[in-house]
């Protein structure tokens, strides 16, 4: 009984040293942000349905190839990343695959206000403008026009992806990978000139900043690390959960087997410490 | 010499050789425990157990381990945990179990606290044991640059600075502690060799010294009685077991070692393989960095309260700089445990609940830790200073306060 009693107070004030030092502590360095908001809510939602065809005509028209890819449709960039990114500081991306990873509304909200919808505004302004030109319309509504555009995109892009092929045309245009071999194809010098530092690998990003803080950071970079040169990328749900499961696929190659191999070995010491028990028991009678 | 005759068998070959019978009751059969204990007298197997466990994991470590900045993030993060068979099982087990030993240090030392288990006879059992902890905790230091990550380096960056605080020898201390002006890859190779050899050799040897303090002045029980061991194991081997006030410790001592051993790993294997994060700090997931501070700097969560010390005198007083009055304040706590027992004036060794004025002396210096251990790793912004400031005063005052409170308890005695 008396055992019982100094146990019980082992255990309370073990508890009270880690629910101080872990999730307190934690609590107070991060305070807590509100869940990642895959409807862009802050953004206009566009109520034009648009037209594939004639969205094919304007995404000509509007020069949107004069900077961009588009691999799928044998439109390939007019730069090579070299020059492109000594141009722009950052390779401007294919748009291959944009309608199926990105968010519709984002994607309409950023032909219009670039640095709007990527939250960068602090970064750009009138002297300083956003590498990517805004779209000012061919003459009609312009609604109509984006919503067009976007629905050229959606209309080409692929039905499903691959975890690496949407991480890379997602991510590594600034981000590099060492552990899955990925290097951005934007020069690295040029990039961190125009980011004002250098884009972080992201190999072990899964360990360091774990699965609930990505989350929230990818969807809006603003809200974890206000001030961030890293725009809001717009990604889908679906999207960024292919990302984040590529990151732990890299990161944290070894969980599925780490959690595979826990119950067998926390298993072996349970009927280890009820064996222990019995020959204790079994010794002790003999002395009590 | 003594005379060598035919062995009758294996054993008895060994026996004339190395007296392996006599060997064996020395150590283990006729090597006699008080019988009235708790499983708290069990922490110290436990500890050994988790040092051996410290010791497989850190070899198969060591094959792979690359010390060099350049090398070391990756061959961690990469090779072990990813590539070699098993690595990331290795690395979990060793970085959990490091911090898990701590706790049971702790325990083990509060243990021996509250029993009185440092006195009459027992100094050298206390003074091993609290070198020991001196040097776990250089050992813990050391391994946890190796990864070089962002905590590596800027706990590195940190502590080796306050050796700069030294008067006059201060900053030419921290460049020879460094090998270079700055942390880098001097500093991490010389941490290297520092973890995996002379630090290990020394605590190995430590502990061999530590055990066989015990054998002159024998485990505490816990009422504290003073007892005869000559008569109490004669009265065991003659067969009053039951009646006998000890017992062997191989089998009896032993049988409930395992079984507290079994609760132990239990536990480790859990927080191995789900719960590692709390050992493992994520921020050590980033490569080391030297332009980028970290947001939050802080140690591993057994520092802290001595950390807290450091942090807690905040503020300047006449001429003396604050940092100054933290470093004397983080040497006092680093060496005041060591010389426990010749603060305690009271003689009689009794637990803490039959001793009136300490018992109370007990609980407030670990309730006082443990608010000095949650408030160094939180932000020292707005009322965190002050209630730091005013825990580690509070954890100066008590050890001011331990012989006048002693001598009390033992007057009131007579």
């Amino acid at each position: 009984m008396r055992e019982l009693k100094v146990l019980g107070v082992v255990i309370f004030f073990t508890l009270v040293v880690y629910i101080g030092v872990e999730p307190f502590a934690h609590s107070q360095m991060h305070p807590h942000v509100a869940p990642a908001d895959f409807a862009f809510k802050d953004l206009p939602t566009q109520t034009k349905t648009g037209d594939a065809n004639k969205g094919a005509e304007s995404f000509m028209n509007a020069g949107c190839i004069g900077c961009h890819g588009l691999k799928s449709q044998g439109m390939t960039s007019p730069f090579d990343d070299a020059t492109a990114s000594a141009s722009f500081g950052v390779v401007p991306p294919d748009l291959s695959s944009s309608g199926l990873i990105y968010d519709t509304n984002f994607l309409a909200a950023l032909i219009k206000n670039p640095a709007h919808a990527l939250n960068v505004e602090h970064k750009f302004n009138e002297n300083k403008p956003h590498p990517m030109t805004q779209f000012y319309g061919l003459g009609g509504d312009i609604d109509q026009e984006v919503a067009d555009i976007v629905a050229y995109l959606k209309s080409v892009a692929p039905q499903k992806i691959e975890d690496k092929e949407l991480f890379q045309d997602a991510c590594q245009r600034c981000h590099s990978m060492k552990y899955a071999n990925i290097t951005s194809n934007s020069d690295t010098e040029a990039l961190t000139k125009y980011m004002g530092s250098t884009p972080p690998d992201l190999s072990m990003m899964i360990r360091s900043k774990g699965k609930d803080y990505l989350e929230t950071f990818i969807n809006n970079p603003q809200k974890q690390l206000k001030g961030t040169a890293m725009p809001r990328v717009g990604l889908t749900e679906q999207a960024q959960e292919q990302v984040i499961s590529y990151m732990e696929n890299t990161g944290d190659r070894k969980k599925a087997e780490r959690d595979a191999l826990g119950p067998k070995v926390i298993g072996f010491m349970i009927i280890f410490t009820i064996l222990a028990y019995l020959w204790k028991v079994k010794i002790w009678r003999e002395v009590h | 010499m003594a005379e060598i005759t035919k062995a009758n068998g294996i054993g008895d070959w060994f026996d004339q050789r190395l007296a392996t019978k006599k060997l064996a009751k020395v150590m283990m059969t006729e090597y006699w425990i008080p019988k009235d204990i708790n499983f708290l007298w069990a922490m110290g197997v436990v500890l050994v157990v988790l040092f051996k466990i410290l010791i497989i994991s850190g070899i198969f470590l060591l094959m792979y381990y690359k010390p060099d900045v350049n090398l070391a993030f990756d061959s961690v993060n990469y090779t072990i945990m990813q590539e070699v068979e098993y690595g990331w099982l290795w690395r979990h087990m060793h970085g959990v179990a490091a911090s898990l030993i701590f706790l049971v240090i702790y325990i083990h030392m509060f243990t021996g606290i509250y029993y009185g288990s440092y006195k009459k006879g027992r100094e050298m059992i206390w003074l091993t044991g609290m070198a020991l902890f001196g040097m776990f905790s250089a050992e813990a230091f050391s391994g946890y640059m190796l990864p070089w990550g962002q905590m590596s380096y800027w706990a590195a960056q940190v502590i080796t600075n306050l050796f700069g605080g030294i008067p006059v020898i201060g900053d030419a201390l921290v460049i020879w502690i460094r090998g270079d002006f700055t942390v880098a890859d001097p500093t991490l190779t010389r941490f290297f060799m520092l973890h995996v050899l002379l630090l290990p050799l020394v605590i190995i040897l430590l502990i061999a010294v530590h055990f066989y303090s015990l054998r002159i002045p024998h485990v505490n029980n816990q009422e504290g009685e003073n007892i005869d061991f000559d008569v109490e194991s004669e009265k065991y081997l003659a067969g009053n077991k039951k009646e006998s006030k000890v017992v062997p410790f191989w089998p009896v001592f032993l049988s409930k070692d395992f079984f507290v051993v079994g609760i132990a790993l239990t536990l480790f294997f859990y927080l191995t393989f789900y719960h590692f994060n709390f050992a493992m700090d994520p921020i050590n997931f980033e490569p080391a960095n030297a332009m980028k501070t970290p947001a939050h700097i802080y140690p591993e969560w057994y520092f802290l309260w001595s950390y807290e010390v450091l942090r807690g005198f905040f503020f300047p007083v006449g001429p003396i700089a604050a940092m100054d009055i933290g470093l004397a304040a983080f040497g006092f706590a680093n060496v005041i445990f060591m010389i426990f027992p010749f603060l305690d004036r009271d003689p009689i060794v009794k637990p803490a609940h039959q001793r009136p004025r300490f018992k109370i002396w007990f609980w407030i210096l670990l309730v006082d830790m443990i608010v000095l251990t949650v408030y160094g790793k939180l932000p020292p912004i707005g009322v965190n200073t002050w209630i730091g400031f005013v825990a580690a005063m509070t954890f100066i005052l008590l050890f001011v306060a331990l012989p006048f409170i002693t001598k009390k308890d033992a007057g009131g005695a007579k």
